[in-house]
């Protein structure tokens, strides 16, 4: 397993290196704004057709929303939404063959950066600044280097829980395939020596874990990531 | 290009032991969200209409466990594919 592959470089201030992940979000905010598009082109009052889907989507994010953090705060609530759309859909690329953007730790640590702003300045306008800074020193005084490294360990958790999980998929994955391929070449190449190049076990199996690997486990640290960041922003602001 | 010195040798070894060691970690997520399954199940048990509640406070509870086991499999990725032991021993070597 590599790094994202450097696909060209932009000759400013020293070669800015634009790399797999970056193309691969590209894709997938085309891919969103197409969606998006398609479901909003003739909007009624009774919703048909693709409507339908869309309007689903945007009442569960909002009643989501409503139900974690109170009904005062539904102004995150698209924020949330599209945090849940562009992990989902980032990291079900694995489905088609293609490195999906979180599996590179840039992708989920600006988004867990995002996050702390997020929880940081909601909690600055809703106490105040004198109000913020002393949150740090309860329950008890004592307690202020416990409540900071608390603070700044929630961005890292929350980003390497994300990158690992997919990451560690991938790589289950590629092993998967290597090993299949080696199986098949052992099984087979003895007595048809063309099947040396044809991982012909390749089929089947990996698609099953794949149900798990990469389907599961993208919806549910997509799920995971919004619940933490709307429990947090939450927590923060009361 | 390393040259197979004896202490290039001992930090690939030594990494290789410490990636595997690293994978320890996976009983406590193993031991915790099994706990957490089994309570959900006596939770689901006692109320079986509020099963999708207790579900996906399961599933929640779960993943955020599941967290510190991540953090030694990224030990254990890091040492395996993005050795950063030898560039300080070529370093340290003068190489």
């Amino acid at each position: 397993m590599n790094g994202p592959k450097i696909l060209f470089e932009i000759p400013l201030m020293g070669g800015i290196a634009v790399t797999e992940t970056v193309i691969n979000s590209w894709l997938v905010m085309v891919i969103l704004t197409l969606l998006a598009y398609l479901g909003t082109r003739r909007m009624e009052r009774v919703p048909r057709g693709a409507q339908v889907v869309v309007e689903g989507y945007v009442g569960g994010v909002y009643s989501l929303v409503e139900q974690t953090m109170g009904k005062d705060k539904l102004g995150f609530a698209p924020y949330i939404g599209t945090l849940f759309a562009f992990s989902l859909f980032s990291s079900l690329l694995s489905l088609f063959g293609l490195r999906p953007p979180t599996a590179d730790l840039n992708t989920t640590v600006g988004w867990a950066l995002i996050t702390f702003a997020l929880v940081q300045v909601s909690g600055v306008r809703r106490k105040g600044l004198k109000g913020y800074l002393k949150g740090f020193l309860e329950p008890l005084p004592m307690l202020l280097p416990l409540n900071i490294i608390s603070e700044l360990a929630n961005p890292v958790s929350l980003s390497f829980r994300h990158f690992g999980n997919i990451a560690g998929g991938m790589v289950i994955t590629m092993l998967l395939y290597g090993f299949l391929g080696w199986l098949s070449s052992f099984v087979f190449g003895s007595f048809l020596p063309i099947f040396n190049d044809i991982p012909i076990l390749q089929v089947g199996l990996p698609a099953v874990l794949s149900i798990y690997f990469d389907l599961f486990t993208s919806i549910l640290q997509a799920f995971i990531f919004c619940m933490l960041t709307m429990v947090f922003v939450a927590m923060a602001m009361d | 290009m390393e040259q197979f010195s004896m202490e290039f040798a001992i930090v690939i070894a030594a990494s290789a032991i410490g990636a595997g060691l690293a994978m320890i970690a996976g009983i406590g997520p193993g031991i915790g969200q099994g706990f957490a399954a089994g309570k959900g199940a006596e939770a689901v048990g006692r109320q079986p209409e509020a099963q999708s509640d207790i579900v996906r406070t399961m599933l929640l509870g779960a993943a955020v466990a599941e967290s510190t086991g991540i953090y030694g499999l990224v030990i254990a990725l890091i040492l395996l594919f993005a050795n950063p032991l030898v560039g300080i021993l070529q370093g340290a070597l003068g190489l």
